[in-house]
């Protein structure tokens, strides 16, 4: 049979036999072309409960598939493959092998919350994005993402002293993602601003980079706050079990 | 209409303002001496949060704006903030919506004010005003109109609004009320402002297409090709400036701009200025006093060309 939008489906679930010969009919060439049947097992009956158990995913239980938000994504303009209302539905489905496909674009959601204004059913598919981006790292399918990098190094000096640095968070951001801080277009960016920019701003630049700017009585605020993270940790600990899967492995290496 | 209240109003600048966003900081608080408004400053303000740190936890989001808004209330004794950088007013604006309207975001933001000794924000005791907002309430188009000393002569402009000042919509139950208010679909307080300051605003699509600040130095070749969009755009509407009122979008626009010439051959010649710059130059301040100089995005020589400066 010729197969309409073939291309809709994956090649290694195709096969075209060159020679064929079913019940002395020859379907040889074209119309030897088959879609191989596929039956799925592994569900993990518990994906959508642990995504729902991460901040923004709490409402993923909401969607009814309409796809306003891949179709409003300013993400899925430029990748195709970035597709936030079937990404919804393996998860809601469970099909754990099919959205790890995906896994290394899936934190590329820009926040920009098209998907959300467009939402009919308050899914807040953007968290829904976060959440999975979260799962992922925190299951170990990827490792943490330069957004998940650039996050923690700007909410760790949130939380040390209530305000922000930028140039700080640039240096910080670069050096944990291994790359070179003096990329060829910062640098040409710095040269333009350098060409008419006061020399009393630049010593203020300057200044703060030393002193850093802080919120004042801010030691009270930040125990409160880096408690409240290591109670969140434990709970999304808790909630994916993984300190039982790490417990487990380590019996298993222990038994071997 | 102008009203009263809001010609004394607590300025958040916040951290962008202090660093990147210099331009956007001195230009609308030369705007506000200009215009004889005051803005007075919140006491020991604290970052709102920006974009990051709810990725690590939301309500730790919510906690930072709440306690901006506190200080606001409980030091300063202001009912109204104004906060001109699109990312700051969106997270005022969302722990606002969030502790009137969720337990939850509640009690974890009293019980770590409570823990870092800080009196607690009570919903619906401040309102949190954008620079847009601002100018339109307490001054409004007939008295700006009636304040221009240098018209914008027919600056064409495009109108870039970005994602936090309309999105998610419901955090923003003052717009879309109809006639007068602010629209989420298709925004227009900066076309207003700036039309009144002489300018022709060009039919602009991407007024709130994202420019992908978010992760404009983690996913830098994505960010590149947004900007590209929105540039380009601007360009094909015919435009000569990008008027901007956030300072993310602006450094996203400044930076991606010069990226997308050296990694990509791409060159758009158009200049990209704070909304605030412009309507300083129309009120007759000098370049330097509205930040020009500031600025990545080089356009002293084509505003004297245009006799603007």
């Amino acid at each position: 049979m010729p197969i309409h939008e073939e291309h809709l489906i994956r090649p290694e679930n195709l096969t075209t036999h060159a020679e064929l010969v079913i019940d002395g009919v020859d379907v040889s060439g074209h119309w030897s072309t088959f879609i191989e049947s596929r039956v799925v097992t592994d569900y993990n009956e518990r994906l959508e409960e642990e995504i729902a158990a991460l901040p923004g995913g709490e409402f993923i239980h909401r969607c009814w598939q309409c796809g306003s938000c891949t179709n409003s994504c300013t993400v899925n303009a430029l990748i195709p493959d970035f597709n936030p209302r079937y990404w919804i539905y393996l998860i809601r489905t469970g099909m754990e092998a099919e959205l790890l496909r995906d896994k290394d674009i899936i934190w590329q959601c820009v926040s920009c919350n098209k998907c959300t204004y467009a939402c009919p059913r308050d899914v807040f598919p953007e968290g829904v994005m976060k959440a999975t981006a979260h799962w992922l790292e925190l299951k170990g399918h990827t490792p943490k993402s330069p957004s998940t990098h650039f996050d923690e190094v700007f909410t760790d000096q949130v939380l040390a002293r209530g305000r922000i640095e930028e140039s700080g968070i640039i240096r910080g951001f670069f050096a944990r993602t291994g790359q070179a801080l003096l990329q060829d277009w910062l640098v040409e960016m710095t040269k333009r601003l350098l060409r008419h920019l006061p020399l009393w701003l630049l010593m203020r630049m300057g200044l703060a980079q030393i002193l850093k700017p802080r919120a004042r009585r801010w030691d009270g605020a930040r125990r409160a706050l880096n408690n409240y993270v290591d109670e969140q940790h434990a709970s999304h600990r808790r909630a994916l079990g993984l300190d039982r899967l790490v417990a487990a492995a380590a019996s298993e290496l222990e038994r071997r | 209409m102008a009203e009263q209240k809001y010609r004394t109003v607590a300025y958040y600048p916040g951290c962008a303002l202090e660093g990147s966003g210099h331009p956007y900081n001195r230009s609308t608080r030369a705007l506000a001496r200009k215009l004889g408004l005051t803005l007075e400053d919140v006491p020991d303000w604290n970052c709102c949060g920006a974009m990051e740190v709810k990725n690590i936890d939301p309500k730790i989001q919510t906690y930072l704006s709440a306690r901006v808004l506190a200080q606001t209330r409980h030091a300063l004794r202001q009912d109204v903030v104004m906060a001109p950088c699109n990312g700051c007013y969106h997270n005022l604006k969302k722990a606002e919506y969030d502790l009137a309207h969720d337990a939850a975001s509640r009690a974890v933001t009293e019980r770590l004010a409570q823990q870092a000794g800080d009196t607690p924000y009570v919903a619906g005791t401040v309102e949190t005003l954008h620079a847009l907002d601002w100018l339109k309430r307490a001054v409004g188009e007939d008295e700006l109109s009636r304040r221009v000393r240098h018209s914008l002569r027919g600056l064409r402009i495009a109108n870039y609004y970005g994602c936090m000042y309309t999105r998610p919509r419901h955090i923003f139950p003052e717009k879309d009320q109809g006639p007068g208010s602010e629209s989420t679909a298709k925004p227009h307080y900066m076309d207003d402002l700036l039309a009144v300051a002489g300018a022709v605003n060009v039919e602009f699509p991407l007024k709130t297409a994202c420019c992908g600040g978010a992760h404009t130095l983690s996913d830098s070749d994505l960010s590149t090709r947004l900007v590209v969009n929105i540039l380009q755009a601007a360009e094909a509407a015919g435009a000569e400036v990008i008027a901007t009122e956030c300072p993310t979008c602006h450094s996203g626009l400044e930076m991606h701009q010069i990226r997308a010439e050296q990694k990509l051959g791409i060159k758009t010649r158009v200049f990209i200025l704070y909304f605030t710059q412009l309507l300083g130059l129309a009120l007759g301040l000098h370049p330097r006093e509205v930040g020009v100089h500031e600025n990545v995005s080089d356009s002293l020589a084509f505003l004297r060309e245009r006799v603007l400066a």
